[in-house]
């Protein structure tokens, strides 16, 4: 089933089975399509009642959506796991010292590893974190680091998620309708748990416990609200960890500490994991017009009266113009070579790097350096020439707002069609946990995936799907 | 718990009670529609009234039939209190309080929504008229069901439970007010088909036929299903009944924040009035100014446990 320039990792390139896919595809070669097809269906309608929906920005406020689920798992080996975890734990702890550094004494900016303006004209870098120590010095609590793989032993870096990853529900719901839909495959296959993930979450935010705590951390999550695309998420992670879930109206500043409104008056928050912006976080200090922060927070947090999961100011280590200095980052705290490739990256805001990323459009991946969700790129080699003309001039106008990569030959994994199995493109979201205690990775993650054969976006915004992701015990 | 989330539970609560009422009030016009000769459209009035909906009826129609009754109470998106509009708010308010909910129970809510949607989408032709209104009553009984069976009994169940009850004793309080004049002692139409009929349609407006039958038989008068509707403790949909249950939730928040507050005052006050009263008591201060005093009393405390929980800023 693999062609020779696409690594697929059930056949591999020469349509010779891979060891991981084994008890699978005996299994599935022993399974009737039109059941299967019903499953596919069952699962989708368990979604649909569980109410695990996002919502679409731009569209009707009621217009809830499925992510399309597809229901062949993605197999990692458990020795291939343990090489990729070494890579994230490197690259997690070096961005986290990079933070600190970064809002401290800016060591790699003196030591001429990083041009002082990629920091001081870069709208992630809040001056209002200069000089604030969030406890232990962990600024980015929780991680995503999404990863894509080009052959046998070909992993990439393809991106940093380190403000607010999203996606971890589809990680732990996904395996609940695996093992609700085919029990059997997990008892012939050894596959580690990612159940833990909510407890790991809930007792690594209480570890990070601000030095106004008295008694146990109180921990609450923050939400937009309703009608944020991640709500679900919002609320499934508050419910998994046992904790409130908040917006800014129920909170405010009282007695120097952020309090929730309860039934029974104000109660001290210690451990606030917000999904919402670092521009909303406080109308105080940030946007003016923001409704979903708290007024004031900031200034809590600067005097130690809370803890802020992830740190607010850490944009500036995931966006994508500091990406491609990832590697001398690594290289500069950890005194390591990094484990984990980073995909070659042009910074158009470099004028020969500019010249060379106009001349080789059509091969070429362009990206906005603050974007997200997919929205706002060029995709080289399927783009019109109309788009690569639009770009151009986009391009020349604001050079430093946009990144260039090669376009990777993804790895596919195949999904369940009407005519079978067939290859699709992917990548792997993994989930890092990091505290005082120290950095844990939960063993899978959330594998998306493009449906549309060729297609190599897997934006859940815009036709991708999601699989289970198994990382086999050895 | 949140302030915010005890205001999502009670309105999510209340919405469901008053879908479930709404539902059961159709039904009632459309068995006397269909089992009375000579019934006219006329007689949708009094149940949307009944369902507290016949104003804004009136601004939407310019005259009334019995269809577009039916479709105002079960779909319209302009009537707040249609079922599905209520469908829709009660699940809102669940999704708003997700963390505080079982997963059984937001699954029989969202259970509820996605098959109300489905079946409402189109206006309900006749045929399907009572498999549609059974199947949201029995949706309806799926969450409470759910409810009962798998939640803890803390604050989310008493916040749950006062928004139940409120919301019943309010429909129930509303469906004697509108009829009242039936139940007055009149010489001119006791014993006329009339009276029945429209004894008739309290009683089954509020499930209550079966009921009141089993205890009074079939020669009871007016006043003994005023007695059935606002005294008897027994019956889940009467005033007394309610009432005391809203004592006892309160009651339970009482001892669970160690703290009295101003709204257990004033149930206990009314639950008082139940307990002091005869039904000749109340016939004797006029059925509707005491049922007039009951909706006032309920919508005070309403608002005081707004106040006294903190539901709003």
């Amino acid at each position: 089933m693999g062609t020779d320039d696409v690594f697929d990792e059930m056949w591999g390139r020469s349509g010779g089975l891979r060891s991981p896919y084994e008890v699978f595809s005996a299994w599935f070669d022993g399974e009737d399509p039109r059941r299967l097809r019903l499953k596919q269906r069952e699962a989708e309608d368990l979604f649909r009642l569980m109410g695990i929906t996002f919502n679409v920005y731009g569209r009707d406020e009621a217009e809830e959506r499925l992510i399309p689920f597809d229901i062949v798992p993605r197999i990692i080996s458990g020795r291939e796991w343990r090489r990729l975890s070494r890579g994230i734990e490197q690259r997690v702890r070096a961005i986290n010292q990079f933070l600190y550094d970064i809002y401290h004494r800016q060591e790699i900016i003196r030591a001429g590893r990083i041009p002082a303006e990629m920091i001081s004209r870069n709208s992630a870098f809040l001056p209002q974190m200069c000089g604030v120590s969030p406890p232990g010095g962990v600024y980015t609590h929780i991680v995503g680091i999404d990863l894509v793989r080009t052959g046998e032993d070909q992993f990439y870096v393809l991106e940093d998620n380190a403000r607010t990853p999203s996606g971890v529900s589809y990680m732990l719901e996904n395996r609940e309708t695996m093992l609700h839909m085919f029990p059997e495959l997990f008892s012939g296959n050894r596959v580690q748990p990612v159940q833990n993930y909510p407890g790991d979450l809930r007792r690594s935010l209480a570890a990070s416990l601000p030095p106004a705590t008295s008694g146990s951390p109180r921990v609450a999550v923050l939400t937009p609200g309703l009608y944020n695309s991640a709500y679900f998420e919002h609320a499934f992670l508050a419910d998994q960890m046992g904790v409130e879930l908040v917006e800014g109206h129920d909170l405010q500043v009282v007695d120097g500490r952020v309090a929730m409104r309860t039934t029974r008056g104000y109660q001290p928050i210690d451990v606030l994991y917000r999904r919402v912006d670092d521009e909303f976080l406080d109308p105080l200090n940030f946007n003016p017009d923001s409704q979903l922060g708290v007024p004031g927070i900031m200034d809590v947090y600067r005097a130690g009266g809370i803890t802020i999961a992830n740190a607010p100011g850490t944009g500036i280590a995931d966006d994508k113009a500091i990406y491609s200095y990832m590697p001398e980052i690594v290289e500069f705290y950890t005194g390591e070579r990094p484990l984990l490739e980073n995909v070659p990256t042009w910074r158009c805001s470099e004028p020969d790097s500019l010249a060379y990323v106009i001349d080789n459009l059509a091969d070429l991946v362009v990206k906005e350096v603050h974007g997200s969700g997919g929205y706002g790129m060029l995709i080289g080699p399927t783009s019109t020439k109309q788009e690569r003309a639009s770009f151009t001039r986009k391009l020349r106008a604001r050079p430093d707002n946009y990144i260039a990569q090669p376009t990777l030959s993804l790895s596919t994994v195949p999904i369940f069609t009407r005519s079978g199995l067939a290859p699709r493109h992917v990548d792997l979201r993994p989930f890092v946990l990091v505290s005082p205690e120290g950095v844990k990775i939960t063993s899978g993650g959330l594998t998306r995936v493009a449906l549309k054969k060729g297609s190599l976006v897997v934006n859940s915004s815009q036709g991708g799907g999601t699989k289970d992701t198994w990382v086999l015990e050895d | 718990m949140l302030g915010r989330t005890a205001n999502g539970l009670f309105w999510m609560y209340r919405y469901l009670e008053r879908a479930e009422n709404t539902s059961r009030l159709v039904e009632t016009g459309q068995r006397i529609a269909l089992t009375r000769l000579g019934s006219t459209d006329d007689q949708w009035r009094p149940v949307l009234e009944s369902a507290g909906v016949a104003a804004g009826y009136d601004v939407a129609h310019e005259t009334l039939s019995k269809d577009s009754a039916i479709d105002w109470m079960l779909r319209a998106s302009d009537n707040t209190s249609s079922v599905m509009s209520s469908i829709g708010a009660a699940r809102h308010n669940a999704r708003q309080v997700r963390t505080a909910l079982t997963e059984d129970v937001w699954e029989a809510i969202n259970g509820a929504y996605m098959e109300t949607r489905g079946m409402l989408a189109r206006k309900v032709v006749e045929r399907d008229l009572p498999k549609v209104l059974g199947t949201i009553r029995q949706r309806a009984a799926l969450v409470r069901g759910a409810t009962h069976g798998t939640m803890l009994r803390n604050d989310i169940y008493d916040f749950a439970r006062i928004g139940t009850f409120l919301e019943r004793a309010d429909n129930t309080a509303r469906i004697l007010d509108v009829k009242y004049y039936v139940l007055l002692p009149s010489v001119l139409s006791v014993g006329t088909s009339l009276d029945n009929v429209q004894w008739e349609t309290i009683l089954q407006s509020v499930s209550a036929r079966g009921g009141f039958q089993m205890e009074y038989g079939n020669s009871a008068g007016p006043r003994d299903i005023a007695r059935f509707l606002i005294l008897d403790r027994r019956m889940p949909r009467s005033l007394a009944f309610c009432v005391g249950k809203i004592v006892s939730n309160l009651g339970y928040l009482v001892t669970d924040y160690g703290e009295r507050s101003a709204a257990a005052d004033k149930a206990d006050a009314l639950a008082g009035a139940f307990a002091s009263k005869s039904i000749d008591d109340i016939f004797d201060q006029g059925l509707h100014e005491f049922l007039q005093e009951v909706l006032a009393q309920l919508a005070a405390l309403g608002h005081q446990i707004e106040i006294d929980y903190r539901f709003y800023e």
